[in-house]
C-alpha cells in the first residue's frame, strides 16, 4: 500500500494548514459503518425495513431470549464479498465472528456479535474524485460484519427510557480506512465516492438520514513529514458535510492546544454542529474492555474460491470504469463523466439519452438542463418527470432542425411540467422552426423597412445585427431558424 | 406386581402399544408418585394438567393407530429447556417468573414422538455445579439411603435440615433422583462438563451426553455453548437409546447442529461387541482414587474382555490439563451467555438509581454464588492482559486433547472405557463450601468429553462399600453413539440390575 502513501503524501502542499508556530498536516481514517442491504437480519428472520412502530421487527433472536441462537444470513455475506470485490480488496475465505462484550438497554445479547481478528474483508483501495481533476487514492484496512444495535429513546417519559430493537441484529459493515486522507475535502470525497460504489453494488443504500451510512472519524495533525500524532476519534457523524465540518473543526482544536504547548489526549469525541465544536465523551482509560472472543455459536464462515468467482461474475460496472468508459466512447470530458457517473442511475439515464445521438450534447443537455432544474426542485434522477426518452426525443428535435436550441428549452419546459411527447407538443403548439426562406425573408424585409434609421447605424456598426435578428425571432415566434436569420439579414443589409 | 411408575420406559412402551394400560392411567400413576415425593424436590413445576391432556390425545393416537415412537411416555424435563408457557428458569432468581413464547427443539421432537410432560426437573443453577446444591430452589435429595440409615432416620432428616442426605449430583441431579426414584420414566438432561453422566452415576441409572452437535441447542438456556450439549437420563441403557432417538437431529436454527440422519440406536441395544477394540487410558488412574473405584474399572475390564472386546492400554497425555482448562473456557463463555439477563427485558429485575445500578442490583440478588463466581472468572480471563496467558492457552489444550482422541481413535480403537467419577455420591452440604475445587473435582473423568466434543455414557457397574451406585464412563468416536450402546448394555447385562431404592421418602 506504499503507492497510496505516496500519492497522498506528494503534491499536496496545498492541504497543509498554517498555524502560528508553522505549518501543520491533517491525518484522518475513517470507520464506516455501512447497512448491508437485505430483506432480513444478519443473525435473524426479522425485516429490516425502515421505520415501523418501535419493537415491530424483532425476532426472538433479536431480542435475546433465553435458549436463542444465532444463524448466519448468506444474503449478507454475499453482500460483504461484493462490496469487498467493489474496493479492489483481498477477500477471506475464511473468517470469524467474535463477540464483542458490554452492557447496554439496547444491547439485548450484552455483547455484539462482530468480526475482530479474522474479518471477511482484508486490504482494498479507493480513487477518490476530490475534484474534478485531482484524484488520491486512500487504502483500505478491512471490512467486516458486525451486528447494528438497538436504539434507546429517552425522550418518552420523564422518567423511564424505553428501548426499541427494531435496528438490533441488522447487518452492518465497519468499513475501515487507512490513514490516507490529508483534509475535510478529501474526507468528505472520500464517503461520497464510497457511497457511489455502495450504490451500485447495491449492498447499501448509503442514505445518512436513516443511517444507513454512519461515519466514526479519527483525526490527528503533525507536522509536515513528522511522525503521526495521537488521534481522537469522532463519533457517530452523519452527513457528509458534518465530516469536513468535523475534521476541520479537531484539527484546529488540536493544533491550538499543541501551539500552546499542550498535548493531545487519545479519546473519542462527539461532533456538535449546532456550536460547530468536538466535545470529549470518553478518554481512553475510561475505555470499555471488550473481552472479544469467537462466538461459540457460529462455526467460522467459510467459502471457496468459485463462490467469489460467481459474484464477481455478476458485478455491476463500477464508477471508476463508468467514467472511463464515457470519457472513450462518448468523448466526454473527466467532469462530464464524473458528473455523470456519480449516481448509477444518472448515469443508466445518461446512456438511454445519448444511445444513437449526439453523446456531448445528450452530456449537456443531462447535466445543464436536467440536473440543473431536478437540483433547484431537489428532486433525483429516479423521480425526474421528464424521462430519459423524452429528453432523447427533444434532442432528436434540435438534431433534425425541426427546432432551435432556444425553443428546445421551452419544449423541455412544457414536458416538465405537463409531459407528453415532445413532437407531439412541437406539432401542437406550433413551435417547429421554420426554415421555409421565404418567410423568413418576407419577415427580414419588414423590418427592414421599418426601421430604416436602425439600418443606418447597423451598416455603420455590424454589431447591430443582433438586434434584428432578435426582432426578426420575434416575429417569427422563436421558430425562425437562427442560422437562416443571420444569413439573410447580413445578404439584405449587405454587412 | 410391578407398579406402573417401576416399568422401564421400553416396558411401558410395549405395555401401552399392547393395551395393558393406557396412556392417562400410566401418566396419573406418575402424577401420583411425584405428589409423595415432592420433598426430594426433583420437580420446580409440575404440569398435571397438561400431562394429562397430553395423555388423553396419546390414547386417542392408541385407538387410531397413529401412535408415535414415545407414544404416552411421561417425562421429566430438565428447567434449562424453553417449555412453551411453563416455568423455564435455568433454576435461578434471575429468571423470576418466565415462561417463553417457544419450545426448544429437543423438547418438541419429543412431544411430536407422542410424549409426555410431567413437569421441570431441579438443577444447579444455570447447570453450574456438580451436587445440584446451586438451584435457586433448593437441593434435590437423592433417593439413595446414606450408609447405614433407617428409612425412619433419613424421612426425619426429609422434613427436617436434610443433613446427612445425599446429593444426587448435578447439574441434572431432579432429572437423575426423579429418574431414580421413578417420579418419570425418562429425563431430560444437558451435560456441559458431567452433568448428565455424574448424576446419573451418583443415582444408579444411565446417561449419556452425545456427541457436540447431536442435539439441537436451540431453546435450552446457553451455559457454555461450545460444550453444552442434551441428552437423556434413563432407568437403563435401552430406555436411553429409545429417548436419544427422539431428542436428536439437525435443526437449521442451530448453527452447530449436525446434519446427518438419526440411528434407530435402539438396534444397536444388545449388540454383539465381539472384536471391538477398548482403549483404557493410563492417565484416568489417578492419584488417590479409591480402590474400590479401581476394582470397579477392572471387573469392567473383564466384563468387555469375556463379551469378546479387545483390551488395549491407551494413552491420553493431556488428560491432566483438562480440567483447569474447562475451568477457562467454561465460564469464559458463560460470563458472556449471562449478560443477556440484565432486568430490561424479562425475569428479575431490582430497580437502582441508575441504569449500571439496575444492573449491579439486579445481577448481584439474581444470580446465586457458584453463578457469580464463575462470571467473575469467566470475565477475568477474556480481559484486556490475560487473555493469552488464559483463554488461548486453554483453547490450545483443548486442541491437544482432541488430538490424544483422534490418536487413539486413529489406532483402532472402537471406545474407551473409564470410570464415571472418583467417588460415590456425597452428603448435601459436604463439599465445596470451603473450597469450590473440591467440587470441581468431580468431573475429572467427564470434562475431557465435552472439550474433545465426543460422545460419553455412564452406565451402572456395581455398589460402592456404603451401598452406593458407581459407574463406568464410555467415551466414543464422534457421531459414534450407537457403538456406545452395544458395549453399555454389555456392562450393564453383566453387573446386574441396580436395585434402585424403594420409596422410603412417601
Amino acid at each position: 500500500m506504499t503507492t497510496q502513501t505516496k500519492s497522498s503524501e506528494a503534491n499536496k502542499p496545498s492541504k497543509l494548514i498554517k498555524g502560528a508556530t508553522g505549518d501543520w498536516e491533517i491525518v484522518v481514517g475513517m470507520e464506516i459503518h455501512a447497512q448491508v442491504s437485505s430483506q432480513s437480519k444478519l443473525f435473524s428472520a426479522a425485516s429490516t425495513e425502515f421505520g415501523g412502530a418501535p419493537n415491530a421487527h424483532v425476532s426472538l433472536v433479536d431480542a435475546a431470549m433465553p435458549g436463542m441462537l444465532p444463524v448466519i444470513n448468506a444474503e449478507c455475506v454475499a453482500q460483504a464479498i461484493r462490496t469487498g470485490l467493489g474496493l479492489k480488496a483481498k477477500i477471506n475465505n475464511r473468517s470469524v465472528f467474535d463477540r464483542k462484550n458490554y452492557f447496554y438497554p439496547d444491547l439485548p445479547q450484552g455483547y455484539q456479535i462482530s468480526q475482530f481478528k479474522h474479518p471477511i474483508v482484508g486490504e482494498g483501495e479507493v480513487v477518490v474524485d476530490v475534484t474534478p481533476t485531482e484524484q488520491i487514492i486512500v487504502g483500505i484496512e478491512r471490512l467486516h460484519l458486525e451486528q447494528d444495535a438497538g436504539k434507546s429513546l429517552h425522550d418518552q417519559s420523564p422518567t423511564d427510557s424505553f428501548v426499541d430493537l427494531n435496528r438490533s441484529g441488522v447487518a452492518l459493515m465497519e468499513i475501515v480506512s487507512k490513514p490516507d486522507i490529508r483534509s475535510a475535502e478529501e474526507a468528505r470525497a472520500y464517503v461520497t465516492k464510497l457511497r457511489t460504489i455502495l450504490r451500485y453494488l447495491g449492498t447499501c443504500d448509503g442514505n445518512m438520514e436513516q443511517g444507513s451510512l454512519r461515519a466514526d472519524v479519527n483525526v490527528s495533525v503533525r507536522r509536515p513529514g513528522g511522525p503521526l500524532g495521537t488521534r481522537c476519534e469522532i463519533k457517530n457523524v452523519n452527513s457528509i458535510r458534518f465530516i469536513g465540518q468535523a475534521v476541520d473543526v479537531e484539527a484546529r482544536r488540536q493544533i491550538g492546544i499543541l501551539e500552546d504547548g499542550g498535548k493531545i489526549d487519545q479519546e473519542t469525541r462527539l461532533f456538535d454542529p449546532a456550536k460547530g465544536e468536538t466535545r470529549s465523551m470518553r478518554s481512553k482509560e475510561e475505555a470499555h474492555d471488550y473481552r472479544y472472543f469467537p462466538d461459540p455459536d457460529l462455526l467460522p464462515l467459510e467459502f471457496d474460491q468459485a463462490y467469489v468467482d460467481q459474484l464477481a461474475s455478476h458485478l455491476p460496472e463500477l464508477p471508476d470504469d463508468k467514467r472511463s468508459r464515457f470519457m472513450r466512447d462518448y468523448g466526454l470530458t473527466g467532469y462530464d463523466a464524473g458528473v455523470l457517473v456519480m449516481e448509477r442511475a444518472s448515469a443508466d439515464y445518461y446512456e438511454a439519452v445519448a444511445k444513437g445521438r449526439d453523446a456531448k450534447l445528450a452530456a449537456n443537455w443531462v447535466i445543464n438542463e436536467l440536473f440543473g432544474r431536478l437540483n433547484k426542485e431537489g428532486l433525483d434522477i429516479e423521480t425526474s418527470p421528464v424521462s430519459a426518452q423524452q429528453l432523447g426525443a427533444i434532442i432528436d428535435l434540435i438534431s433534425d432542425g425541426t427546432i432551435s436550441g432556444k425553443i428546445a428549452k421551452d419544449l423541455f419546459e412544457i414536458v416538465w411540467s405537463e409531459g407528453g411527447d415532445p413532437l407531439a407538443l412541437v406539432e401542437a403548439r406550433g413551435m417547429k422552426q421554420v426554415t421555409d426562406t421565404g418567410a423568413i425573408e418576407a419577415a427580414v424585409e419588414a423590418i427592414i423597412a421599418a426601421n430604416p434609421d436602425k439600418v443606418a447605424q447597423a451598416q455603420a456598426k455590424p454589431t447591430m445585427l443582433g438586434w434584428f435578428v432578435g426582432q426578426v425571432m420575434k416575429q417569427t415566434g422563436g421558430k425562425a431558424n437562427p442560422q437562416a436569420v443571420n444569413d439573410l439579414l447580413k445578404a439584405k443589409l449587405g454587412i | 406386581m410391578t407398579q406402573p411408575v417401576d416399568l422401564t420406559l421400553a416396558q411401558a412402551r410395549d405395555a401401552l402399544h399392547a393395551g395393558k394400560i393406557s396412556a392417562v392411567e400410566l401418566t396419573k400413576a406418575h402424577l401420583a408418585a411425584m405428589e409423595k415425593a415432592s420433598a426430594l424436590n426433583c420437580y420446580v413445576a409440575t404440569t398435571p394438567d397438561q400431562a394429562l391432556a397430553m395423555a388423553q390425545r396419546s390414547d386417542a393416537r392408541f385407538a387410531s393407530k397413529d401412535a408415535g415412537p414415545l407414544e404416552g411416555i411421561p417425562l421429566g424435563i430438565k428447567d434449562l429447556y424453553a417449555t412453551k408457557g411453563v416455568h423455564t428458569q435455568a433454576c435461578s432468581h434471575i429468571l423470576d417468573g418466565f415462561k417463553p413464547d417457544y419450545e426448544s427443539t429437543v423438547t418438541s421432537h419429543l412431544w411430536r414422538d407422542g410424549a409426555i410432560m410431567l413437569g421441570k426437573l431441579n438443577m444447579d443453577e444455570f447447570a453450574m455445579g456438580s451436587s445440584n446444591e446451586t438451584s435457586y430452589y433448593g437441593p434435590v435429595v437423592s433417593p439413595w439411603l446414606p450408609n447405614g440409615w433407617t428409612q425412619d432416620q433419613a424421612r426425619k432428616a426429609l422434613s427436617g435440615d436434610k443433613k446427612g442426605l445425599l446429593v444426587p449430583g448435578g447439574s441434572s441431579g431432579g432429572s437423575a433422583a426423579a429418574v431414580a426414584a421413578r417420579l418419570c420414566l425418562g429425563a431430560t438432561a444437558t451435560d456441559t462438563g458431567g452433568s448428565i453422566r455424574q448424576p446419573a452415576a451418583f443415582t444408579g441409572t444411565v446417561g449419556i451426553k452425545p456427541t457436540y452437535g447431536r442435539c439441537s441447542r436451540w431453546g435450552i438456556v446457553a451455559f457454555a455453548s461450545s460444550l453444552d450439549q442434551a441428552g437423556p437420563i434413563a432407568r437403563t441403557v435401552q430406555d436411553c437409546a429409545i429417548m436419544l432417538r427422539s431428542m436428536a437431529g439437525h435443526d437449521p436454527r442451530d448453527a452447530t447442529s449436525f446434519d446427518a440422519p438419526v440411528p434407530d440406536y435402539e438396534k444397536s441395544v444388545g449388540a454383539s461387541i465381539r472384536g471391538k477394540k477398548i482403549g483404557i487410558p493410563r492417565e484416568y488412574r489417578i492419584e488417590g482414587m479409591p480402590a474400590e473405584i479401581d476394582r470397579l474399572w477392572n471387573q469392567g475390564i473383564d466384563w468387555l474382555r469375556a463379551a469378546g472386546a479387545e483390551i488395549v492400554d491407551i494413552s491420553l497425555p493431556h488428560t491432566r490439563t483438562a480440567l483447569p482448562a474447562y475451568y477457562i473456557v467454561a465460564p469464559a463463555e458463560a460470563s458472556s451467555n449471562l449478560a443477556r439477563y440484565d432486568g430490561v427485558r424479562y425475569g428479575l429485575r431490582v430497580p437502582g438509581k441508575d441504569i449500571t445500578d439496575m444492573y449491579e442490583q439486579t445481577r448481584a440478588k439474581g444470580f446465586g454464588k457458584e453463578v457469580r463466581r464463575r462470571i467473575m472468572i469467566g470475565t477475568y480471563v477474556l480481559s484486556a492482559g490475560y487473555y493469552d496467558a488464559y483463554y488461548v492457552r486453554a483453547q490450545k489444550i483443548r486442541t491437544l486433547i482432541k488430538r490424544d482422541f483422534e490418536l487413539a481413535y486413529a489406532n483402532g480403537v472402537d471406545a474407551i472405557l473409564t470410570p464415571a467419577t472418583p467417588s460415590a455420591a456425597f452428603g448435601i452440604g459436604e463439599k465445596g463450601s470451603a473450597d469450590p475445587v473440591e467440587m470441581y473435582l468431580n468431573d475429572v473423568f467427564t470434562v475431557t468429553v465435552n472439550m474433545a466434543g465426543l460422545p460419553g455414557l455412564a452406565v451402572p457397574a456395581g455398589l460402592s462399600s456404603g451401598g452406593l451406585p458407581l459407574s463406568l464412563q464410555l467415551i466414543g468416536r464422534p457421531f459414534d453413539e450407537e457403538t456406545l450402546f452395544s458395549i453399555a448394555e454389555v456392562i450393564e447385562r453383566s453387573a446386574g440390575q441396580i436395585q434402585l431404592p424403594k420409596p422410603w421418602w412417601e
